[in-house]
């Protein structure tokens, strides 16, 4: 009997610690995306439709966007972890002036992105820097923007914004993996190779998956830089599901909005929950 | 010999490409930089050709202007009442966010932390799945909301969700986590309330995920387009970091100077508080 009152003290308690940040998020987050779940079944009577979805899987502006973002990702994300991984590992060793160089890395993340396209711009410009510099070797120039190659330059740049906050976790990592499995490797006479691929990357499969996974929801962020530099419409190649969803609020279909966004996060949720699955599958297979 | 030789250029080579990148990296921020400091009549001289189809002619980037001059930051802080305006927007939009954010998500984090009630675990992965939607995702139920409260073109609208967004939450829950239960126990055998211990023990002890959360979030806010872009149809009310590109194409003299000054709060901030920034994005990375 005691227990449970001071259980139920305890429950009042955490309600009040809770209750603000609850009826915040709830009024502004879960219930109108609950409700946004009931719009996208809507039809214009008022009865059950999947006619949105329909629409939405059917307009070829959709199918663009979503094989474009696709595109980006599978490219730029193992491009992006595999190069943080290296840094990380070189900043990892003695390293003369280690913390400026991670500083150096890291400054990128914290520069408005609309404070830094407009050398973006001078420099993918046609008659921009990296023209005159190709000029300068005697290429013919590209128009960055303006053809597939802005995929590539958007790539790049998702690439320099967010290098650094894949560093800091991959250090972090790193720091975290005991120095005495390497002594141990090293008496035993396990050469450089063997001991990243024995310790280093096992010890990291952690690490990996939660740089991919914030790899991933960071990609999203891109739409920033080509919001800016391209506006609602840039080159077909750079229209991500971002520009869909943004052009689309413009035109106020709210059904076809929510259908949209429901499957939007079924997309994430889904890829959340595979890469959940393999690490899991990882993991019991490294034990 | 070649023993004696080859660890020796490896750190050397490793030492250079880490040194070579980490220039490239900081190139365009410095350039930026560099380019505030031209007059007008520099730059319309060095970047005269941009934009141009048809034209031969390239733009020229300087590593040292002709002329230092404070010209732009002149022109900008005295003569373009704009620029001042949409930098107060930005302002006045961040600082309630942040806290606003850090009063809620503290009190709930610590409910998530350190105290039991029933659905915690199941309420605590809502937050968490929210947390990994993108923008495009959250901002319809927000904007559904917003609508309906009557708030679209006001402040409101960029403020009120960005309060009750779940990083915080998630972000203070880690580093509550990480404070050893016994301080709570002893507390509560010396008669503490609840709330004594969270204002007492928990809030002192967490300073340091306060500072890291307070660095992200200003880093996140400062750097905000897709809320302002759909919730502000009203450019009056746009904060710089959406504004800035438009005030770019007006006066093209001033602009660099206008880019500078919009990243030198955020770019002091983290200097300063760099260690806290770090820790933050190394607590948001273990997993609960």
């Amino acid at each position: 009997m005691r227990y449970t009152r001071r259980a139920r003290q305890e429950m009042i308690v955490a309600l009040f610690f809770l209750i603000p940040s609850l009826l915040g998020f709830a009024i502004f987050y879960i219930i109108p995306f609950i409700g946004s779940i009931g719009t996208s079944f809507q039809s214009s009577a008022g009865g059950f439709t999947l006619d949105q979805y329909g629409e939405v899987f059917g307009s070829s502006s959709f199918r663009n966007a979503a094989g474009n973002t696709i595109w980006f990702t599978g490219i730029s994300v193992p491009l992006i972890v595999a190069l943080s991984l290296l840094i990380a590992m070189w900043l990892n060793q003695k390293v003369y002036v280690r913390n400026a160089l991670r500083t150096a890395y890291v400054l990128p993340l914290v520069v408005p992105v609309a404070s830094i396209v407009l050398l973006w711009q001078i420099t993918f410009d046609w008659n921009g820097a990296l023209n005159s510099i190709l000029s300068y070797f005697g290429l013919d120039r590209i128009d960055w923007m303006k053809t597939n190659w802005s995929g590539t330059i958007v790539i790049l740049m998702y690439i320099w914004k967010n290098l650094g906050y894949n560093v800091i976790l991959f250090l972090a990592g790193l720091q975290n993996i005991p120095t005495s499995y390497y002594e141990t490797a090293d008496l035993e006479g396990a050469g450089k190779v063997r001991q990243f691929f024995g310790i280093t990357l096992i010890y990291l499969i952690p690490t990996t998956f939660l740089v991919i996974l914030m790899s991933i929801l960071n990609s999203f962020k891109v739409f920033r830089e080509t919001y800016l530099l391209s506006g609602d419409y840039p080159h077909e190649r750079i229209y991500f599901l971002q520009h869909y969803m943004n052009n689309m609020f413009v035109s106020l279909d709210m059904e076809k909005l929510s259908a949209a966004a429901v499957i939007m996060a079924i997309g994430i949720l889904a890829i959340v929950g595979i890469l959940f699955q393999v690490e899991r599958r990882f993991r019991s297979f490294m034990e | 010999m070649r023993n004696l030789r080859l660890p020796r250029v490896i750190p050397l080579l490793r030492m250079f490409m880490l040194a070579s990148l980490a220039l490239i990296i900081v190139m365009p921020i410095l350039l930026t930089v560099i380019n505030s400091f031209m007059t007008e009549h520099e730059i319309n001289a060095n970047y005269a050709s941009l934009g141009q189809t048809s034209m031969n002619t390239w733009v020229t980037l300087k590593l040292i202007p002709d002329w230092v001059s404070f010209y732009q930051y002149f022109e900008l802080l005295f003569k373009t009442p704009d620029y001042l305006h949409m930098f107060w927007n930005s302002i006045w939009l961040v600082v309630p966010i942040i806290i606003g954010q850090l009063v809620c998500a503290s009190l709930a984090a610590f409910a998530f932390a350190k105290l039991n009630f029933p659905g915690r675990d199941p309420l605590f992965f809502i937050y968490l799945i929210t947390l990994m939607m993108p923008f495009q995702v959250t901002l319809v139920p927000n904007y559904m909301m917003v609508d309906q409260l009557g708030l679209l073109n006001h402040t409101g609208s960029i403020i009120l969700p960005g309060i009750f967004a779940p990083f915080g939450v998630f972000l203070l829950r880690q580093f509550m986590l990480n404070i050893p239960s016994g301080y709570m126990e002893a507390a509560k055998i010396d008669g503490a309330s609840t709330i004594r211990i969270f204002l007492q023990i928990i809030i002192p002890m967490v300073r340091p995920g306060i500072a890291a959360l307070v660095v992200l979030l200003f880093a996140d806010y400062w750097n905000m387009v897709e809320q302002p872009l759909i919730f502000l149809q009203d450019a009056a009310l746009q904060p710089l970091s959406l504004f800035l590109s438009t005030i770019q194409k007006g006066a093209f003299g001033v602009s660099f100077a206008a880019s500078t000054l919009y990243m030198i709060p955020m770019v002091l901030l983290f200097l300063y508080a760099e260690p806290h920034f770090v820790e933050g994005i190394e607590m948001s990375g273990i997993k609960g």
